[in-house]
């Protein structure tokens, strides 16, 4: 009867269940970039060129990190670039300005993020407008109070060099200053350290488990009595927090607070979380599938760079890969 | 009176266009099942989300417990021990059986951030046990059956230790064996004292599960009795009170013999398996099945709604492939969807723009102007041919009833020039009144000749209306039946009959949450 066309069906489905596919074949496609690159021009496996891909990654995998929260609730964000200048506006603020310490800073810098993530929440929890206005609106907003705020001018740290090795330094070649290999910049640890956090937020706390059930069933969550309107605040000023963070060392990375940067950020993010395997329905997604997404957005570019691909071209490349991994995720979900 | 639990008196509720519960009480006492029986529409569901706390009453009075109280939220209920499952399953597909069943009161690790997974696990599995349920705590509830589904809603609702458990139609998707399942359940929670509310439509299931019954009808307090002291004649009686609907149709046998639409071997994925039938002109086919049988599927792949993977489809005789909703009403074919708001009408605007949007095209004159006289003399037309009730063809269209704006869709339909109208679930949240006009209407169209496919889950409806019943059950269809020797019974046995080999090795999708997946 049937059972010869059910059984080769009911196969491939269990194997390939849920957000793994994407993860798999976002992962597969970092190492195929790095074959081909590598294989394309000797110097892509050069240390400084991989200190370089890990730099450039740390910034935008810091920003996924937060976006991942956001859209598996099915909400999206698209503050966080300007955001995270902001924050690093306020640090200059902070720590140029008013010569706070630089602990007070950072702090101080991180917060802001946390509060714009925040006012977002409210805005779309309470005021109950749609995350894609709530917030881009307050991506001119945070742009527009960087630029007031600023003068329009860069704010510089040359009062405090110390603020630079935040980011810059290598707390782990200063331990092992023997191993060329450790000589790694901070950011790194941060990007890792935050990952870590994130995945412990997500998989182990009553914050993911809401940011997961919001994105499944939010009328099904409410029924359920969770304060629904409270953890979706709770995810944006999560989202917040990490572009709080992101423009920390954004800041410290380039030494200054540059006000007119910012914009752009946010889609390079998004990106990587959907390259990840996190679907833009809701409900789905994991911190490794970002920082795997990250990095391949990373990867992408370094590459292209070193082969001499124009910087306009690039571009048209990682416009085209971010249709081609939520095209996939369309199929995806068709099939099942 | 100390064991009376709930006392509801007095409740009010409107929405927009309908007044749903109008001078309605009902009473629950400790250990007993109470049936609240109606037809659809009567209010049942509305009455008892009022009580938990999905709904707020514009007034009345609701006593628990000898205490006067006020519930404005599902928690505010659950926390009172008032539990709900509701018709539509309020999971979240994406998250465990564990995860569900502790959704918003997870156990936490002594950082209070912190979850406690083992915890969640294991006192999901103790609950399992004690409901003899042979499921992992660890599954994707999307990986679980409709029924197992069910079950994860009981036991949520359970583990709130409530007092007072509401089920609306819970055993609209279960088989026999899953339905004594949760009668044995019900039976151990009534001798341990919880109020059960047990809502249905299925007469025979009250007699065997409840120790009285109230009726509810057009959102009014009919009567309470016990079950033991009336009769299944007598509770139709309390539930019709008048007589609602015509007698069954003249079936017009006009010698009309010609197969407007035929559908050959139709398959989509996992949804629809070998679909076969044809529809005549002038003929009301009925499609009867339980929820997620795959009905509205057929009607949305003939539609061009949704991608088929193999089939043929034939219009008068000619092959014709029809790959979206427009290739459809170029054929001639109108749907009309299930749910009317979201897909039928635009809400905010009036009746006259409502009715021409679907054939705008044949009021535009000279450079694409509308011709504004045409469109107002068209609407009118309708409007007074199908006697659609408004106070102007300027009334926005979210201020009438569900029959009038049903109607309003018909109107569009006809407009457009369809020879083949599908119906699905035309009467779902319409007045009982307005019901049988909706039943006129059908059958006036039938005579004029238009093909009619109808969807309802309501048998009476389907044996009433249908020249030809078709049902299918899980995505095939398992029968079908002449309006002469159609009844009840043969209905459901055929809605029942399941897959059997295919179920064995390959769990059948949750109809549900695949359609959740897709948005």
């Amino acid at each position: 009867m049937d059972i010869s066309v059910a059984t080769p069906k009911a196969l491939p489905r269990s194997l390939f269940r849920s957000d793994a596919t994407q993860r798999i074949l976002a992962f597969t496609a970092l190492i195929v970039l790095i074959v081909v690159f590598s294989l394309a021009s000797p110097n892509f496996l050069q240390f400084n060129n991989i200190i370089g891909i890990l730099l450039a990654t740390a910034v935008n995998g810091v920003l996924a990190l937060g976006v991942t929260f956001v859209i598996i609730t099915g909400g999206i964000d698209l503050s966080i670039g300007t955001v995270m200048t902001f924050s690093a506006v306020m640090t200059g603020v902070f720590i140029t300005f008013w010569q706070l310490p630089i602990p007070v800073g950072l702090i101080g810098g991180i917060a802001t993020g946390a509060f714009a993530g925040f006012i977002n929440g409210v805005v779309i929890a309470k005021m109950k407008i749609p995350p894609f206005i709530a917030t881009l609106g307050m991506m001119y907003v945070a742009k527009g109070l960087s630029l007031v705020i600023s003068n329009l001018k860069p704010i510089y740290f040359n009062d405090t060099p110390e603020f630079r090795q935040i980011v810059m330094g290598s707390a782990l070649g200063s331990i092992f200053p023997q191993a060329q290999v450790l000589q790694i910049p901070n950011a790194v640890l941060f990007l890792f350290g935050a990952a870590l956090i994130a995945s412990f937020i997500l998989g182990r706390t009553i914050l993911g488990r809401y940011t997961f059930a919001l994105g499944s069933n939010e009328e099904a969550t409410r029924l359920s009595g969770v304060n629904v309107a409270r953890w979706k605040i709770a995810v944006y000023a999560l989202g917040g927090t990490f572009a709080g963070l992101g423009g920390v060392m954004m800041a410290s990375r380039l030494n200054s607070a540059q006000p007119a940067l910012g914009q752009g950020y946010e889609l390079d993010a998004i990106a990587a979380v959907v390259i990840g395997g996190t679907s833009l329905s809701g409900g789905e997604g994991t911190i490794m599938g970002t920082i795997i997404g990250a990095f391949v957005m990373s990867v992408l570019v370094n590459g292209l760079r070193i082969l001499s691909v124009p910087q306009e071209w690039q571009t048209v490349v990682t416009g085209a890969i971010v249709i081609l991994a939520v095209y996939l995720d369309i199929l995806r979900r068709r099939k099942s | 009176m100390s064991d009376v639990l709930v006392t509801m008196e007095g409740i009010e509720k409107s929405f927009p266009g309908v007044h749903a519960l109008s001078q309605c009480q009902f009473e629950l006492r400790k250990g007993e099942v109470h049936a609240l029986v109606g037809e659809n529409g009567a209010g049942k569901s509305t009455m008892m989300k009022v009580l938990a706390g999905v709904y707020t009453k514009d007034s009345g009075r609701v006593i628990y417990k000898g205490k006067e109280v006020d519930i404005h939220t599902p928690r505010a209920a659950q926390l009172l021990g008032i539990s709900m499952i509701h018709q539509e399953l309020n999971l979240m597909p994406h998250l465990t059986v564990a995860q569900n069943i502790f959704i918003g009161r997870e156990p936490r690790q002594s950082v209070k951030f912190v979850l406690d997974d083992k915890a969640i696990n294991d006192n999901t599995q103790q609950l399992l046990d004690m409901l003899h349920l042979k499921i992992d705590p660890r599954t994707k509830v999307a990986d679980l059956t409709v029924a197992k589904q069910q079950m994860v809603e009981i036991a949520k609702a359970l583990s709130f230790n409530s007092e007072v458990l509401i089920m609306d139609e819970p055993t609209a998707a279960l088989t026999e064996a899953e339905i004594d399942e949760l009668f044995r359940i019900i039976r151990r929670l009534r001798e341990q004292g919880v109020g059960t509310v047990y809502i249905t439509h299925r007469l025979e299931e009250l007699f065997m599960i409840s120790d009285r019954v109230t009726v509810m009808r057009d959102g009014q307090y009919v009567g309470t009795v016990n079950t033991t002291e009336t009769n299944r004649d007598e509770i139709i009686r309390m539930m019709v009170g008048r007589t609602i609907y015509e007698a069954a149709p003249d079936i017009p046998q006009n010698g009309q013999q010609d197969k407007l639409l035929e559908v050959k071997n139709l398959n989509r994925g996992r949804v629809l398996k070998d679909i076969n039938f044809y529809l005549k002109r002038g003929e009301i086919l009925g499609f009867a099945g339980l929820m997620g049988a795959g009905r509205t599927e057929v009607a949305r792949a003939i539609f061009g709604a949704d991608p088929i993977d193999s089939g043929e489809i034939y219009i008068q005789g000619k092959k014709v492939h029809i790959k979206s909703p427009s290739d459809a009403v170029r054929y001639g074919i109108g749907y009309l969807s299930e749910d009317r708001k979201r897909y039928g009408l635009t809400l905010g605007m009036d009746v006259e723009a409502n009715v021409v949007l679907a054939a705008f095209k044949k009021f535009l004159g000279f450079l694409g102007v509308v011709n504004n006289s045409r469109t107002r003399m068209t609407a009118d037309e309708f409007v007074r041919t199908l006697s659609i009730k408004t106070p102007s063809l300027k009334q926005k269209v979210k201020n009438l009833s569900g029959g009038n704006q049903q109607k309003l869709v018909v109107a569009k339909w006809l407009i457009a020039d369809t020879d083949i109208l599908i119906f699905d679930e035309p009467t779902r949240g319409i007045d009982v009144g307005a019901k049988s006009e909706i039943y006129k209407l059908l059958n006036d169209l039938a005579h004029q000749g238009k093909a009619i496919i109808m969807i309802s889950s309501e048998l009476p409806e389907i044996l009433r209306m249908s020249h030809r019943i078709i049902v299918m059950c899980e995505g095939r269809i398992t029968g079908e039946l002449s309006s002469a020797e159609a009844t009840q019974e043969k209905i459901m046995k055929y809605a029942t009959e399941r897959g059997g080999i295919i179920q064995a090795d390959d769990a059948p999708v949750p109809a549900a949450y695949s359609e959740v997946g897709n948005v």
